[in-house]
């Protein structure tokens, strides 16, 4: 077997990484979507592993998003480890029925007696001027239905790690792949430690007092870049990375707004009926006598996905947050 | 003594009577994809057709090297081109009465634009402006469909309504190969003939879905065949050749009309171009294969029947290429003009009475342009 060298440079680089290293630690692990063979992927994700795992363990299916979750479920049932790859966001509706009605509940109606453990990956979001159908953030749906793990990585180190981890899932994982983020090497984390927090854990990836912005996936960068400019404010923004939203990390998130007192939550997705309100109101649940200004949302509007030309008016950008940083403190002061 | 043997010797029933519901046979496709040009049918082919058909294949080809040449200049975000399929866009087209509708694949613009949609209002949707750019009912042709096969259930709807309304309208929906793997080309097939609905679906089969080739995609004899199993005739034709896929569309479509119900059409093509301009063709196809294909060209065979039989001289193919060139060169020119974009559309299709949800994001929206532009324009505060 080759190793490969060098490290993973790029989150699109450590995802393919990740399967790579799984599927040669454990002869269960099987890759299937369409172009995922000779293609390596619309996005080159599982470049090189049909060359060197065999088209029987990363295998071109007919075009059939939900034939590929269905057929992933039979083959789970038989002590098999799929990892599917729904080509763009809004490509795996078709496979909805399959992940609502068999992949999520499969455990609970056999009483824990048949798990699935399935890997559905999903390049998701906007920002890279994707036609129509291309750019969706399909979150909330999946959040919605009990039995999913929800997860998201915005960083190298986590593409790789949480893939091994969502693999290694005796559980369903729909695996959120930012897809502006593919090529984007995130210099604040550019040891790419494999042995990162579990599915589950949320982790502060830049510490502050005066409010926490809450995100995840293609949005950290934004709040990164925002925290940064805050400074000029004098304000001190700590920044949580979610990387999971089920389960949901309310112990970090909360411990965070206790010490802040203000909370501003931001995602691309649509706000109304988005994870932003969930994630908000678990936050004024748990921490109300820690606040001192309502939580607020930054969030996409609440549109079907704009054209690209006009992509950039809808996706929150560092202005958005930063204004709505400034709302927290004219709350608090009011 | 075993219980058997005190009954006596078991004789089962006689199993009810059982008839298959029709005849297949007549349902089934030829073996060989139906030609014409080239044969001696071709000579019963009514030339005005063919030079209708030529100068529509020409201008076909002609929007399909320009549309590439605005990908390159940055002015379509991505652009699928059909060339070598142009012979089943046009004859598409060509095969619809007026009163008749087009649900087009992401693929066909060619289809849309004889169907006679102006070439940029097609192109909106590649351009990344507006989602989808013409009034489908304008010339009755549904938005281009990216999520794959999805539109064929509405071309038989559409179709049934119209039935149901006692209006003669046929629907014409296009798919590629790798969409017939798709839950919904199934569903739209059976749906189409237990209503019979006057629908036509055609299947250009151009070899590959992206990077898989059809051995991966079906196991079936031919897609043609797919029909059959729904009850409705399957039809094999030589996608490049513009005359056949004419005649049997257009028998497709007087069968729909007559009240016979739908056909599947499957039209043996190839996709000489890469999948879109951001695909790298070489990594799953030799280019051998590309080769031969291209020697198969549906412009040339056209080009060639015609001239052959004196039908088609030098001063008329010129004709046809100068229309051709003009078509390029307006459209050439609009594309290279900036589309005049209003960030405040985004609010106001999303429902007839937008939500005060959306009202509020509006107003937002507004506050922040109004400040961009107060920043361009040097505003002091
Ligand atoms: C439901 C759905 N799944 C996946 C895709 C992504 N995709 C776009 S084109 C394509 C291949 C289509 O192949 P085919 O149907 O043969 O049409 P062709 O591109 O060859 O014209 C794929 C997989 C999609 N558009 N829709």
């Amino acid at each position: 077997m080759t190793t490969v060298a060098v490290k993973p440079a790029t989150m699109a680089q450590a995802l393919t990484r990740a399967m790579r290293d799984a599927m040669a630690a454990d002869p269960a692990v099987h890759v299937m979507g369409e172009d995922v063979g000779t293609l390596g992927g619309v996005f080159r994700v599982t470049d090189g592993l049909a060359a060197e795992f065999g088209e029987d363990r990363c295998t071109d299916t007919p075009l059939a998003e939900a034939g590929i979750l269905g057929a992933a479920v039979g083959m789970a049932m038989y002590g098999l480890r799929p990892v599917v790859e729904m080509q763009f966001d809004a490509f795996a509706y078709p496979a909805f029925e399959q992940l609502v009605s068999h992949v999520s509940r499969m455990r609970n109606r056999t009483r824990g007696r048949m798990p699935l453990p399935i890997t559905v990956r999903v390049p998701y979001g906007g920002g890279i001027g994707g036609v129509e159908h291309h750019s969706d953030s399909s979150e909330a749906y999946y959040m919605a239905t009990p039995g999913l793990h929800v997860v998201t990585p915005a960083t190298v180190a986590d593409a790789y790690g949480l893939l091994r981890q969502a693999i290694a899932s005796d559980d369903p994982v729909v695996f959120l792949e930012p897809k502006r983020l593919y090529w984007s090497k995130d210099a604040w984390n550019a040891d790419h430690p494999t042995d990162v927090e579990p599915i589950g854990r949320a982790v502060v990836r830049r510490p502050g007092s005066s409010a926490t912005l809450i995100t995840y996936g293609p949005s950290l960068p934004v709040c990164m870049e925002a925290a940064e400019a805050a400074r000029a404010e004098g304000w001190d923004l700590e920044v949580v990375d979610l990387r999971s939203l089920v389960p949901f990390d309310d112990e970090t998130v909360c411990a965070s707004v206790r010490r802040t007192g203000r909370a501003v939550v931001v995602h691309e997705s649509t706000g109304f009926g988005g994870p932003g309100g969930e994630i908000a109101a678990r936050i004024t649940e748990r921490c109300f006598h820690h606040l001192e200004a309502p939580v607020l949302r930054v969030a996409g509007f609440d549109l079907p996905y704009p054209p690209p030309m006009l992509e950039r008016h809808h996706l929150p950008g560092v202005d958005r947050v930063l204004d709505a940083v400034a709302r927290l403190q004219w709350e608090a002061e009011n | 003594m075993t219980v058997m043997e005190q009954r006596g010797a078991y004789r089962p029933s006689p199993p009810p009577a059982w008839q298959p519901r029709m005849d297949p046979a007549p349902l089934l496709p030829d073996a060989e994809p139906y030609r014409v040009l080239g044969t001696d049918t071709a000579a019963k082919a009514d030339p005005d057709l063919l030079r209708r058909l030529y100068a529509q294949l020409v201008r076909g080809r002609r929007y399909n090297t320009q549309a590439t040449a605005l990908t390159k200049q940055g002015r379509l975000a991505v652009y699928p081109s059909s060339t070598g399929q142009e012979a089943c866009e046009v004859a598409a087209a060509l095969a619809l009465e007026e009163r008749d509708w087009l649900f087009p694949s992401y693929r066909d613009t060619l289809a849309v634009v004889a169907r006679g949609v102006d070439p940029v209002e097609t192109l909106t949707l590649l351009r990344g402006d507006w989602h989808n750019g013409y009034d489908p009912h304008t010339h009755r042709v549904a938005p281009l469909s990216t999520p794959l096969a999805t539109q064929l259930p509405h071309a038989v709807g559409l179709a049934h309504a119209a039935r149901l309304k006692g209006d003669d309208v046929v629907a014409l929906a296009m798919v590629g190969d790798g969409g017939t793997s798709e839950g919904d080309f199934h569903e739209a097939l059976n749906f189409a003939a237990v209503w019979q609905a006057p629908v036509v679906f055609l299947v250009q089969n151009n070899g590959f879905a992206i990077s898989v080739p059809l051995a991966k995609q079906t196991a079936a004899p031919s897609l043609a065949h797919k029909a059959v199993g729904y009850g409705m005739p399957g039809r094999l034709v030589d996608g490049n050749d513009a005359a056949a896929v004419h005649e049997v569309l257009s028998d497709a479509v007087r069968h729909a009309r007559a009240g016979g119900g739908p056909t599947l059409v499957e039209a043996v093509t190839y996709r000489v171009e890469a999948h879109t301009n951001a695909d790298d063709a070489t990594r799953y196809r030799e280019d051998d294969e590309v080769e031969t294909w291209r020697r198969h060209d549906p412009v040339q065979l056209l080009e060639r029947e015609l001239t052959a039989r004196g039908l088609l001289d030098e001063a008329a193919i010129d004709a046809v290429r100068q229309d051709a060139e003009a078509m390029a060169a307006d459209l050439r020119e609009r594309m290279n003009q900036d589309p005049r974009l209003d960030p405040m559309d985004l609010f106001d299709h999303v429902y007839a009475e937008p939500t005060s949800q959306l009202r509020e994001q509006r107003a937002l929206l507004r506050t922040e342009l109004a400040a961009e532009q107060d920043e361009q324009e040097g505003d002091p505060r």
